[in-house]
């Protein structure tokens, strides 16, 4: 179900990378990364191991700084803001690897996803267990002793609980079996109608093509390709890189 | 060679190893001054039979690889294996010490040693009663496995208790006499121990008493819970109204000896809360902290000194105090900053440094105007209107201690605890949950250095005087181990870890040569059994369990395929 109902393009998009450089240590992680997120889209990120997908979504939340370039949310530039201000713009950050709190409780882990907003938060759960109804069984169990695909629900939830504007999702898809895969994404075509930009990085280039409205394939740490879902996904050089074609 | 028997016979020589040391660096001798239950059994005797306890108990337990749980008189014979073992040990070293001569390099391995250890009989009789006692007492340790586990507990805390009450002989003497029952002293005490009639009833008293709670403690929680809330109330009025009542009389009922030890604890008390802010809560691994203490003890003896070397506004107490918080505070603020990007080892190492550069500091001729260098500061007065006597400056303390542990509960349950929560858990996620882990950081430790020069300075005013000498590394320790041992993150665990790791070596004072290798024992056994403290919180307890219990989970999964563990009778 490749999507086509491309909202469109506003005068201004929600979110803009320009020339964006990273650096560990001495490594160049990013050489200039330059992408668009338009308000209400769901834009994927993919490439393979290594190409800078996670690097690019900490540079956004502020959790890794870039050395270089600029990330402009709304028109205001970011890329200077540590990553407990970045939150409160309404940018979640969904980290890899599923990190939960492992010794705090489901509910516990919600409550802190809204740490940066002080007002009443029960709405805001009732949200998170409707998309979720398995947390809402497991509200009170410690987060490590969850399975994998509960812990991505929980760690999409608690970034949820932050209200985002635009949520940075990475690898939702990890480890989970094809059947928990399939549900991940359905909820985050749900999270999208519901009105927050996603921003999507996978290593599982088919479902996400299928899931987003436009792509971007990374390589190295550049922007290799920039087009529509579907176009991607029939791209003879991506089918053959990254979905498993020859 | 069967696995168990095998195991049983190594574990039963280590406890001989252990018996070995214990005797030839004179402990058994010294403790053979005092009666643990009079005519009966010195504590010198005790010692190797709780050994060879020990030993049968971990002989006749569960073995984890092959995996193994004796049962019934199976247990029980390993046990008896096992204590036999040491027993075998303990006869070779009464031999070896009356035969071979080595008291020019070991001065304990005398033909004395070898009498205590054969209880006062020659060297025929004594072998066969030590090792028939030492089986029996492994047998006995094993048979802990074998009977009820609620009975097995109310048995062990019975005999721990009773124990205690017979080493307390001094201090119990003194509290009987001050509250007026002297009566019972006759009844229970004897030659420095407790009667045998004594010891009886203080074993079947607690062990009659933790037998109850294990079997109506859950229901009668319960019933607590299904009273209604008003009731429930009055309830827990009355006992605060009690306990602090208890609080209030202590010094009067205890006395001046024993007040002067729960002062002490007390300032304990005030370190491991503060520390426990720094370390428990937000998970920052701070060896240094002996500096706030000393900051905390040389401001209040500067500010309110009469003999302060520099200039002396003597202040009184209560006035220099807002003082010494805001400079501990700011110290605190100072240690914290450079070290903010340091984690776990790296932070630790950094503060160890922290802690000696302050003693060093105090100590220099570079600060000698201020703060006396070695000399240090004299007279300091005790916080008016309180005289300095152990009995008069219980109040302050208790009220710091107080004022501190409600202080340290409240941030716990709020947002800022949460935040340390967060924080202790992955930083890096706290932050992008949008929480200021700086801010946080110095928060911590600004809080924790307020809590540990509140210490300093009553303990300024309780000793009246201000060397570098009493802020060492050892505090630091101090104050770390008893929040480990008492439960890391919990605020009972602090109270209970300073009355065991400062309360007890201060009451046992007698036997301070083997104070440190007591204490040692301890720590090392702590955190073989119960790593998690005394009184763990319920996070701190999880995190320390989550492999063991993953252990467990993949041996139950690995039993089902292969069939149950092995249980062989």
């Amino acid at each position: 179900m490749t999507r086509t109902d491309t909202p469109a393009a506003g005068a201004q998009p929600l979110l803009e990378l320009t020339d964006l450089h990273v650096y560990y240590g001495n490594i160049e992680a990013l050489k200039g990364v330059s992408l668009t997120v338009g308000r209400g889209e769901v834009v994927t990120l993919i490439g393979s191991n290594g190409a800078g997908k996670s690097t690019t979504l900490r540079a956004i939340s502020g959790t890794h700084k870039p050395r270089s370039g600029t990330i402009k949310f709304e028109g205001r530039e970011i890329q200077h803001l540590p990553a407990h201000e970045v939150v409160t713009f309404g940018i979640a950050h969904s980290p890899e690897g599923r990190k939960v709190f492992s010794r705090m409780t489901v509910f516990e882990n919600l409550q802190m996803g809204a740490f940066s907003r002080r007002e009443k938060i029960d709405d805001d759960i009732t949200r998170v267990f409707d998309l979720f109804p398995r947390l809402r069984e497991r509200r009170s169990q410690k987060a490590g002793t969850m399975s994998g695909g509960e812990q991505q629900m929980l760690a999409m939830g608690r970034a949820l609980m932050a209200h985002p504007t635009i949520l940075l999702l990475d690898e939702p898809s990890m480890g989970l079996s094809p059947i928990l895969t399939e549900q991940i994404f359905k909820i985050i075509a749900e999270i999208n109608e519901q009105g927050t930009t996603v921003l999507l990085v996978e290593q599982n280039a088919l479902m996400a093509l299928h899931a987003a409205h436009r792509g971007y394939v990374i390589q190295t740490g550049k922007i290799l390709l920039a087009d529509t879902a579907a176009n991607l996904a029939a791209n003879e050089q991506v089918r053959q890189a990254y979905l498993g074609e020859i | 060679m069967d696995p168990l028997m095998r195991r049983a016979i190594i574990t039963g020589l280590l406890g001989g190893a252990a018996v070995i040391h214990i005797g030839l660096i004179g402990m058994i001798d010294a403790f053979q001054s005092r009666d643990t239950i009079a005519d009966v059994l010195t504590l010198g005797a005790l010692l190797p039979i709780l050994i060879a306890l020990l030993i049968g108990w971990r002989s006749g337990g569960p073995m984890r690889a092959p995996h193994i749980i004796p049962t019934g008189r199976r247990a029980v014979a390993l046990g008896a294996l096992g204590g036999g073992t040491t027993g075998l040990v303990i006869t070779a070293l009464a031999l070896f010490t009356t035969t071979i001569d080595v008291r020019w390099i070991l001065s304990n391995a005398s033909p004395s040693l070898a009498e205590e250890l054969w209880y006062g009989q020659g060297a025929a009789l004594g072998s066969v009663l030590v090792i028939v006692v030492s089986a029996a007492a492994g047998a006995a340790g094993a048979a802990l496995h074998v009977i009820p586990g609620t009975i097995a507990r109310a048995l062990t805390v019975g005999g721990i208790t009773a124990i205690l009450v017979a080493l307390m002989e001094p201090f119990v003497v003194a509290v009987l006499r001050n509250i007026g029952l002297r009566f019972l002293e006759g009844i229970f005490y004897a030659q420095g121990g407790l009667t045998l009639i004594g010891f009886v009833l203080v074993f079947a008293i607690t062990a009659a008493g933790t037998y109850a709670w294990a079997t109506r403690g859950r229901e009668t929680k319960q019933r607590v819970a299904a009273m209604p809330p008003d009731r429930r109330r009055t309830g827990k009025l009355v006992v605060y109204f009690v306990l602090t009542a208890f609080l209030l009389v202590l010094p009067q009922i205890v006395g001046s000896r024993l007040s002067e030890v729960v002062g002490t604890v007390g300032l304990y008390i005030l370190l491991g809360l503060g520390l426990n802010i720094v370390v428990g809560f937000a998970g920052l691994l701070d060896l240094g902290y002996v500096a706030f203490y000393a900051v905390g003890a040389y401001t209040t003896a500067v500010l309110t000194s009469a003999a302060s070397p520099a200039f002396s506004p003597e202040l009184p107490f209560f006035g220099a105090l807002p003082f010494v918080i805001v400079a501990a505070m700011l110290i605190g603020l100072m240690v914290g900053t450079p070290v903010l990007r340091l984690r776990g080892d790296y932070l630790a190492i950094v503060t160890l440094g922290f802690g000696e550069i302050a003693r060093i500091l105090f100590l220099s001729a570079w600060a000698q105007p201020l703060v006396g260098g070695a000399q240090g500061i004299l007279s300091v007065p005790p916080p008016i209107p309180f005289g300095r006597d152990p009995q008069s400056i219980y109040y302050p303390i208790l009220f710091f201690c107080i004022l501190a542990a409600v202080a340290a509960r409240s941030l716990q349950g709020s947002r800022v605890g949460r935040a340390w929560n967060a924080m202790r858990e992955d930083e890096s996620v706290a932050e992008a949950t949008g929480i200021n882990t700086v801010t946080y950081k110095l928060l911590a430790f600004g809080l924790g250095a307020a809590f540990g020069c509140i210490s300093g300075a009553l303990f300024a005013t309780k000793i009246g005087t201000v060397f570098p000498v009493s802020f060492d590394l050892l505090v630091s320790i101090n104050a770390l181990a008893l929040i480990i041992l008492g439960g890391m993150g919990n605020i009972a665990g602090v109270i209970v870890g300073a009355l065991v790791l400062v309360g007890l070596p201060e009451l046992l004072r007698e036997f301070s040569e083997f104070r440190l290798l007591i204490y040692g024992m301890v720590l090392v056994t702590m955190m073989l059994l119960r790593p998690e403290g005394l009184l763990p919180s319920r996070s701190r307890r999880a995190e320390l369990h989550e492999r063991e219990d993953a252990e467990d989970q993949y041996e139950d999964e690995a039993g089902e395929e292969t069939g149950q563990p092995v249980v062989t009778t």
